[in-house]
């Protein structure tokens, strides 16, 4: 689908409804962030399996969904990373076709620096696993980070940029959209999105899951999936289980509105800044976790400090710009900064959790994968290396180097 | 931004210090007698409560010394710091964790095995 770039899409107009939760459902998906959203669409869709209730504490798409800078890309070095969001990234170019809906999607390529010799060294691997891997990279020089990037100041800074990796098809995506693309279409298939209904503990019948309990009472379930990002670890353990998941704030900020100055998206896991400029104009920016875990949903003032230096030595024509806001999100880290998706030593519960900095662009893939997890009891080839068993196994995917985020 | 009591420097901000997660945490006394399961546990589970949480950090741009913080992760408020090797208070004995332990005594499994 084309569409004119500065046009809005049409607003949702809340096309779902907001039913009672039933009594009982096939499956019950704890959390509506894009996740949750995206697996109910695929179980109904791919599976036709429609007797299900997302149910959200809050609002469709008002956690990490509504928080994240929106960078979407698969350059991943290993693998079993790059296959899902690889995957992912083919579902996004299809997706404004399959939802029918506007998502923004705009593929304006994403570079990722190098600043130090170490840095171009690890580029180029990366680079060279990508193209094994069917995903369309290529190491530039610093040359062609400035033809790709004018704005880029590669010389005049302390750790000057040496070049950059570069994936023309990784983009940005308008995130709301995606949440009401997903939550639409669901609805529209039949099932049933609960808001303002918190999941407050689980039903057990001996080691099987057979129901949640809720604030807006109890829901039965032929099958649980979790779906809750940073809250993952106080959930799973109301439900009897452990995962080896970490919960930090990552924080990002957005500038006031300006002209079309910055045409791709820029990372840097040196310096530490990503930076885009979103459709209306903004400057959007994140940078690092804090250090130390917290639900508290603010970070430390000076991780925002750390990371405008970073951007305006890299960007100088930002250093006027002013901030509009900032604010925090609670991501999921595991030891190998990689996902969990699977089941657990529970029956009938399963997890798709561990996403940390970096799950908005996996969201379609995620949910086709997850769906058929739980259509199927079987995990989908995208998902099974994303077990908790890898933990056990010593089957880790270490993606600490290309997660990009450093945590 | 925390502001940490270092206790031998004092208030000092969270840039001079790097945190080191959960703290209390044993290593196995008898490492090759636990399961995978088991020693999947030791490597990889780490408390990630919401609330009260015993945690190590060391003032890396000080005095470089180690010691023991309880923060609650939902405030961030501070209400114990002591050192390292010390037990946290008596309100915060929960906070440590069971060691990990194998599910047959190290000594049984090497008698099974002389005699197998
Ligand atoms: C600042 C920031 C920047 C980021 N930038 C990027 C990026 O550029 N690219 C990228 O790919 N990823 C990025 N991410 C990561 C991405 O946002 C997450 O990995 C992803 O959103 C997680 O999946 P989700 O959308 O389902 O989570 P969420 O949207 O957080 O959904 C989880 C939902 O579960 C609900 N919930 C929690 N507990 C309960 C309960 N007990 N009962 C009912 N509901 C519950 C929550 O209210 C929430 O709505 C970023 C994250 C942050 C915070
Ligand atoms: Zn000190």
């Amino acid at each position: 689908m084309s569409f004119d770039p500065r046009a809005l899409p049409e607003h949702p107009d809340f096309l779902w409804a907001n039913p009672e939760p039933k009594s009982s459902y096939d499956v019950v998906i704890v959390g509506g962030g894009g996740h949750g959203l995206a697996t109910a669409y695929y179980l109904a869709a791919r599976h036709g399996i429609t007797n299900v209730a997302v149910v959200e504490r809050g609002w469709l798409g008002g956690g990490n969904m509504a928080r994240n800078t929106t960078i979407i890309r698969s350059n991943y070095l290993w693998d079993e990373s790059s296959a899902m969001y690889e995957a992912a990234l083919k579902l996004w170019e299809g997706m404004e076709e399959e939802l029918g809906y506007d998502v923004f999607f705009s593929q304006r390529g994403v570079l990722n620096l190098a600043h130090s010799l170490q840095d171009v060294r690890e580029s180029v691997r990366r680079v060279e696993a990508n193209r094994l891997n069917g995903v369309d990279a290529e190491f530039l020089d610093a040359d062609g980070v400035r033809e790709v990037c004018p704005i880029v100041n590669t010389d005049n800074l302390r750790y000057p940029v040496l070049g950059a990796t570069y994936q023309p098809r990784a983009g940005i995506a308008k995130h709301d959209w995606v949440a009401w693309a997903y939550a639409r279409r669901a609805a529209e298939l039949g099932v049933d999105l609960i808001q303002d209904c918190e999941v407050t503990g689980f039903v057990k019948d001996g080691n099987r899951v057979v129901g949640v309990e809720t604030t807006q009472g109890r829901i039965n379930a032929g099958r649980v999936a979790l779906c809750v990002a940073g809250s993952t670890s106080p959930l799973a353990e109301l439900a009897g289980i452990e995962v080896p998941i970490q919960s930090h704030p990552l924080q990002a900020l957005v500038s006031e509105l300006f002209e079309p100055v910055h045409p791709t998206v820029v990372m840097s896991n040196h310096i530490h800044v990503y930076v885009s400029q979103a459709h209306k104009g903004e400057l959007v920016m994140g940078a690092g976790v804090d250090q130390y875990t917290g639900y508290g949903q603010r970070g430390s003032f000076h991780v925002i400090e750390e990371q405008m230096a970073a951007a305006v030595e890299l960007f100088p024509i930002f250093a006027r710009a002013h901030v509009l806001r900032t604010w925090g999100g609670i991501v999921d880290v595991t030891m190998d900064a990689s996902p969990i998706m699977g089941t657990t030593p529970v029956d009938d519960l399963f997890v798709n959790a561990g996403w940390g900095t970096g799950g908005f662009k996996a969201v379609p893939a995620a949910g086709l994968a997850y769906a058929h997890t739980l259509a199927t009891g079987e995990p989908h080839e995208l998902n099974a290396p994303f077990s908790l068993e890898r933990f056990e196994t010593g089957a880790l995917i270490d993606e600490h180097g290309a997660a990009a985020v450093a945590h | 931004m925390l502001i940490l009591t270092c206790p031998h420097c004092g208030p000092r901000h969270e840039q001079e210090f790097h945190y080191g997660r959960q703290a209390h945490v044993a290593y196995p006394d008898d490492p090759s007698a636990l399961s995978d399961a088991q020693w999947a546990r030791y490597l990889f589970h780490r408390a990630n409560p919401r609330g009260p949480h015993a945690e190590r950090w060391v003032h890396s741009a000080g005095c470089r010394k180690w010691f023991n913080v309880v923060r609650d992760t939902l405030t961030n408020e501070i209400s114990a710091v002591y050192p390292a090797g010390a037990q946290p208070p008596a309100e915060h004995a929960d906070l440590v964790p069971a060691p990990v332990v194998p599910d047959v005594p190290a000594s049984t499994t090497t008698e099974q095995t002389k005699e197998a």
